[in-house]
């Protein structure tokens, strides 16, 4: 086992990444960042550093809760903390092990604590003809908008919802893309269950406001608006032509070349998983959370979790949450004293419960439609192994008890995504056809590596021991050896 | 399928798609470079047999793999080009001999 070269490796840059960073450093602990882009932003702010306002615009386009990022970075980039761009965190481990992957040379480096800020990803939306090339998500039109400054070349049809939907739309309007529709998923009964939050998210008023502003820009744009719609497939051979889906009890389809699909954002909690940290299921936002205290602490004691991979809080909270891991570790590796702590946290806790109103309004108002929690049988499920609903069904009948005995009879989630993208409707099509809570039906067991890395790369790996005799110190897990089926 | 807004004064480079040569933006992904000239497909893969091209451009998906400079499976919306970049459709595995 190598010995520590850091207090405490965080892994992503989003806003939790990066304010978890800045407060360990400023707090005198040796910090390093692992991030897999060549820019501090995350996703959220991807680019941010790039994207000033002189010239192209792009910043004016992305919006004022875009540069606000900038001032997170500079922090960052002001602050001691190292930074490793450019790089993938394939493992970590309870004994402060963080494997890397910069450049093609793998490495594993050790850290006291490790602050896991690894962010969300879109919710997966499997619906009839989503693998074929043109179905892309909402994010993914942005991702290029902001880290390439293109738009859609011709027209594009949108369809889903919650506010990353109607805030690409809008920026899409904005910047000149030809919007044949927006569809919007919403399920009517959501807006009668959203009334009964909306006093809680009164604090955040001005938020909700911006959302009304994107949806009156885009209407103001001529763009067509389409409310309640379901049955939406995406139709082509090999790749899409049209997108088809029902409103007001009609048959529709539009011709387009593009479909954006977004059901909102699901933490990524790969890494987390990889090391059995708890969790439990959440149904408001119908993903797994790490199960974590207010400073990030998960059931493993070497490792904190921050920012959307535990639990969707959005950008603002994930700030506070970052910061928050990093006090906590500079109070578990002696740097502060316990009523320093709770001194420098009061400000960010009191942030965060600010937000909690807005964000149980907007988990109610936008849950997804059940079937894109659990799609028809026909429908793929698995994208890499090709496994469809109805595949996981029948081996729900025939005795198959959750994810993992799944895999082994269908290789859902055995592909080269590892689940990312099957794993929430694979334990939701189980559950329903088990008659079963998915808390109970439970999710894939994630192993390392979670990013690729070829046998060569393994093979040279920098910071382990030749000595052959330090394999025996390579941790094991219980269940293991169990010679267990998944 | 995507273009881009403005040309910006950034460096340009040289890439290889399939034999074709692409110009892109220093620093801009492969994925994105492919996108903004005109490719859709980026593989075919091992189980369906069906094209698939990006679809979440932040490294989760895993579509849109391809091959570099010979070393396949290669998630293109991570990377950034490089001049002289070779990059290939990844093509399902060759079918193994009874």
């Amino acid at each position: 086992m190598t010995a520590f070269r850091h207090d405490v490796a965080v892994v992503g840059a989003g806003p939790a990444g990066m304010a978890a960073a800045t407060a360990a450093a400023e707090l005198g602990l040796d910090t390093v960042l692992f991030d897999e882009q060549p820019a501090p932003g995350g996703q959220i702010y991807r680019n941010v550093e790039a994207n000033r306002d002189a010239g192209s615009g792009l910043a004016g386009l992305l919006g004022d809760d875009y540069v606000r990022g900038r001032r997170l970075a500079e922090a960052f980039r002001a602050g001691s903390a190292a930074y490793a761009p450019g790089t993938s965190v394939w493992e970590i481990e309870p004994d402060g092990t963080v494997g890397t992957l910069r450049d093609g040379r793998a490495a594993l480096v050790r850290a006291r604590r490790i602050v896991v800020s690894a962010g969300a990803m879109e919710r997966p939306v499997p619906i009839p003809g989503w693998t074929l090339p043109g179905v892309m998500t909402a994010g993914a039109a942005q991702t290029l908008l902001k880290a390439a400054d293109a738009i859609p070349d011709g027209p594009v049809v949108l369809a889903g919802s919650g506010p990353l939907h109607y805030l690409v739309a809008w920026q899409l309007v904005s910047a000149g893309a030809e919007i044949r529709a927006i569809l919007d998923t919403t399920p009517r009964a959501n807006t009668r269950a959203a009334l009964a939050q909306l006093p809680g998210a009164l604090g955040q008023l001005a938020q909700i406001r911006k959302g009304r502003r994107w949806i009156a820009g885009i209407r103001a744009a001529g763009v067509r608006f389409v409310r309640h719609v379901s049955a939406l497939a995406a139709v082509g051979t090999d790749r899409l032509d049209a997108v088809d889906y029902e409103a007001d009890g009609r048959k529709e389809r539009i011709e387009t070349p593009l479909l954006l699909l977004h059901q909102g954002v699901v933490p990524n909690n790969q890494l987390a998983d990889s090391i059995d940290c708890a969790r439990r299921w959440d149904n408001v936002q119908a993903c797994w959370h790490t199960q974590a205290d207010a400073w990030g602490a998960t059931s493993v004691d070497t490792v904190a979790v921050a920012g959307d991979c535990a639990g969707i809080g959005g950008a603002l909270a994930a700030e506070h949450r970052g910061r928050l891991a990093g006090i906590d570790a500079a109070a578990r590796l002696g740097k502060i004293d316990a009523g320093t702590r709770d001194r420098l946290s009061r400000e960010p806790l009191a942030a965060l419960r600010r937000l909690a109103g807005l964000r149980r309004f907007l988990d109610t108002l936008y849950a997804p439609a059940a079937p894109f929690l659990s799609p028809r049988d026909e429908v793929v499920v698995c994208r890499c192994e090709g496994v469809t609903a109805g595949e996981l069904r029948d081996v729900a009948a025939h005795g198959c008890m959750g994810p993992n005995q799944a895999k082994a009879f269908t290789r859902a989630g055995m592909g080269p995504c590892q689940g990312r993208m099957c794993g929430l409707a694979v334990a939701n099509v189980i559950a329903g056809a088990r008659g079963r809570p998915v808390a109970e039906i439970g999710a894939f067991r994630v192993r390392p590596p979670v990013k690729p890395l070829t046998v060569g790369q393994l093979a040279d790996l920098e910071g382990v021991s030749r000595d052959i005799a330090s394999l025996d110190a390579m941790p094991t897990r219980p269940g293991d050896e169990a010679g267990e089926t998944a | 399928m995507y273009r881009k807004r403005r040309d910006a004064d950034r460096q340009r480079v040289r890439i290889d798609f399939d034999g074709r040569t692409i110009e892109a933006e220093a620093g801009t992904t492969v994925a994105a470079a492919l996108l903004c000239n005109g490719v859709v497909a980026f593989r075919d893969p091992v189980v369906s047999g069906t094209p698939r091209g990006p679809h979440c451009m932040i490294g989760a998906c895993f579509e849109c793999l391809v091959e570099i400079d010979g070393v396949p499976g290669q998630q293109a919306c991570l990377i950034p080009v490089r001049e002289g970049m070779c990059i290939g459709r990844q093509a399902p595995l060759p079918a193994v001999a009874p």
